[in-house]
């Protein structure tokens, strides 16, 4: 088995999970200049839903594909996402827009904590497992292992992040959230309803979380109530790597720290002489974060450098 | 002529409430003991998180930088004590002469058979500079790579750090063990103060006897406690009308107006990175000789926010508020699990929302409500440059002005 080319696959199934995630930091990021420090919990949100869904269709349709039923948790489990979130713009940050960015991002951490412990309430505090859907005999590419259920997700996505351009580029919702990101008061003086905006980018935010959520479940076979915060602080980091603000430096950023995260847990063991294990894996985002913030606030493909850091 | 008069009434009562509270502070443990130890516990506890808050209160309150990894300080604090005056430093040198007999011996050679044996137990009166040295360095290590950043990103370094500080503690276990990993360090000696230990002497059933009183050790440890948060008020009360806290109230509102006006905006914020850092530190070395044990469960970013809450909740840069604050959170779940869980029990027939939960729902929904309801807390401070809500607004000001 060709140990290089699977840590590269490896990578890039993480990768594209954290993509997706980080594309809901930086939207959000781009038209509030707010850090929402909960999206991690709407990850885990879209997870525990997609759970109870599962656990319905086994008892009202016994019997379904496993594919199908897939699709069908992944369908539910992004309208909850997208209203939890939506909620959460309407009740806790949207009083709080003109005020700086300390109160927002203390108020973001109050509804992270709070979502988790009302998940914890809902789900218990156990980790729950997450069916086998797809086949779990691995598929080999050139040497290397990759399972349906990765390849799945590559593909889903591919596809999100290919529309989220479309709607980005070409729709008229699109250009109102990049004039908004742009400056928010003459984006309201040229008709832009900036408060439809923002509740779009979280609802679009909260969608691609909900579809990370649920392959991030079925890829590790289990939720849990604190799953979101990890790849959610991660993802975060991605989004800065790549340049917070712009979207395709979301993407870029989550490929190459889910790259960075495998190769590293991967080697880090060779290079430090056995001292360092992939136990440490979790660090290289951290380690990441802070040379990027460090060396190039502005990330690779953010432009606005002034006050950013 | 009324106002000298009226000045002279809220002084006076001001006095008299100050007294009224030492008085109950220093009867407390008197009156809770007979009713279980547990009380006095909760205390000690509460006391040891007030200190805390009071540190943070300095990074946040004072200096207007928002650190999530705050209790990273804490930890090193912890194990300053588990590694200092518990027999860990022994399995240390031997887990080395297991895995690299060079650097085994070469320890052994360094610190003698003694510690070899037994490891080493330093006195109180080591431990804590020792504690407050070590986290003071680490805040000057952590806070130097982020003295660029502003508000947000920095929360989310300092939180970073503070979780690379709890992987390594649990992990650094091998190929050498130098932690325990997630086991922790157990066996870590008890305070003791002029040859009178906290802990009771052994076979005395925990009890120490002082003055000619008698009384349970967690009563000791309270008073020890108490009286290290009197002189960590004192400190940062003294900080704060100080030349550096004024620096770090100019900080906090203007960093570019505080520069030009001459401040080493570098030099200060280091400070007071360093200045919370060493009252984490004291902390947690109290907490871990307290307990007798440290593990890196302890330090997760829950407690983080747990403190942070409790300085926003009583009022962000008010040293009464920030204790109040502490003393809220940190005793209103214990005080709730007596009353919640057998409320439920009755209504229900079983506890839906454990004391644990509830918690945790606390400090999310301080938090929150606090930001939106009450920015300044429940108790802020009545002169406004104590109040960093203007801060909060500043930029709002900013935008309009622009």
């Amino acid at each position: 088995m060709d140990i290089l080319l699977q840590q590269i696959i490896n990578g890039l199934v993480l990768g594209s999970m954290y993509a997706l995630i980080a594309l809901g930091y930086t939207m959000v990021y781009g038209v509030l200049d707010l850090i929402n420090f909960a999206h991690g919990a709407i990850l885990m949100i879209g997870a525990m839903a997609a759970v109870t869904i599962l656990r319905l269709l086994n008892e009202l349709a016994p019997g379904l594909p496993g594919g199908l039923q897939l699709g069908i948790a992944i369908v539910g489990a992004v309208p909850v996402c997208v209203a939890v979130n939506v909620l959460v713009e309407r009740v806790a940050y949207r009083r709080l827009r003109g005020s700086s960015r300390l109160a927002p991002l203390i108020t973001a951490i109050g509804v992270s904590i709070f979502l988790q412990t009302l998940a914890m309430m809902i789900w218990g505090r156990n980790p729950i497992p997450f069916p086998q859907l797809l086949p779990s005999a691995p598929v080999e590419v050139g040497g290397a292992l990759i399972t349906p259920t990765q390849i799945l997700l590559l593909a889903l996505a591919l596809a999100a992040m290919a529309s989220l351009a479309v709607v980005i580029e070409k729709t008229r919702l699109g250009r109102a959230m990049r004039a908004t990101a742009e400056n928010p008061r003459v984006a309201g003086l040229m008709g832009v309803s900036t408060d439809r905006v923002i509740v779009a980018t979280f609802a679009i935010g909260a969608a691609l979380a909900a579809i990370a959520g649920v392959m991030w479940a079925a890829n590790y076979s289990g939720a849990h109530f604190a799953m979101g915060f990890l790849p959610g602080l991660k993802a975060f980091s991605a989004a800065v790597l790549g340049g917070i603000g712009n979207i395709y430096g979301a993407m870029l950023g989550g490929i190459l720290l889910g790259l960075i995260e495998s190769l590293g847990a991967g080697y880090i063991g060779d290079v430090t002489g056995g001292f360092l294990g992939s136990n440490y894996q979790d660090i290289f985002a951290f380690i990441v974060l802070v040379g990027v913030l460090m060396l190039r606030p502005s990330g690779i493909m953010g432009e606005r450098v002034a006050d950013r850091a | 002529m009324n106002r000298p008069v009226a000045a002279g009434n809220t002084r006076r009562i001001r006095i008299a409430g100050l007294a009224a509270l030492v008085a109950v502070a220093l009867i407390f443990p008197f009156v809770a003991s007979p009713f279980g130890n547990s009380w006095v516990r909760i205390a000690d506890m509460a006391l040891l998180y007030i200190m805390l808050a009071l540190g943070l209160n300095i990074v946040v309150g004072f200096a207007g930088l928002l650190d999530l990894g705050y209790i990273a300080f804490y930890a090193i604090g912890a194990y300053t004590a588990g590694m200092f005056a518990s027999p860990q430093v022994a399995s240390v040198i031997e887990s080395f002469v297991n895995t690299y007999p060079a650097i085994g011996h070469f320890l052994i050679w360094l610190c003698g058979p003694e510690i070899a044996q037994n490891g080493i137990h330093l006195s109180l009166w080591m431990i804590v500079p020792l504690a407050a040295l070590l986290a003071g360095i680490f805040g000057v290590v952590l806070g130097a790579p982020t003295l660029r950043l502003r508000g947000d990103y920095l929360a989310i370094v300092t939180l970073g750090f503070g979780e690379i500080t709890r992987i390594f503690m649990n992990n650094l276990n091998g190929p050498v063990n130098i932690t325990n990993g997630p086991q922790g360090i157990d066996r870590i000696d008890p305070i003791r103060i002029f040859g009178l230990s906290l802990a009771g002497e052994p076979g005395s059933g925990s009890t120490v006897h002082l003055l000619g009183m008698s009384m349970p050790s967690v009563n000791a440890y309270y008073f020890l406690f108490l009286a290290q948060c009197a002189l960590i008020i004192f400190i940062s009360l003294r900080l704060q009308n100080s030349r550096l806290g004024r620096a770090w109230v100019a900080l906090r509102e203007d960093e570019t107006a505080a520069g030009a006006m001459g401040i080493n905006t570098r030099n200060v914020k280091l400070l007071a990175f360093a200045m919370g850092a060493t009252f984490g530190g004291v902390a947690g070395s109290m907490f871990g000789a307290f307990q007798g044990f440290v593990s890196p469960e302890s330090f997760t970013l829950t407690e983080s926010i747990a403190i942070l809450a409790m300085v926003v909740l009583g009022g962000i840069g008010h040293i009464p508020g920030v204790v109040l604050g502490g003393a809220l959170l940190a005793t209103l779940p214990e005080l709730l699990r007596h009353v919640v869980e057998p409320i439920q029990l009755e209504l229900f027939g079983k506890v839906w929302i454990d004391a644990e939960v509830l918690r945790q729902l606390l400090y999310g929904l301080a938090l929150i409500l606090v930001m939106l309801a009450r920015p300044a807390g429940l108790w802020p401070s009545s002169r406004p440059e104590n109040r960093p809500q203007a801060a909060l607004n500043q930029e709002a000001a900013d935008e309009t002005r622009a």
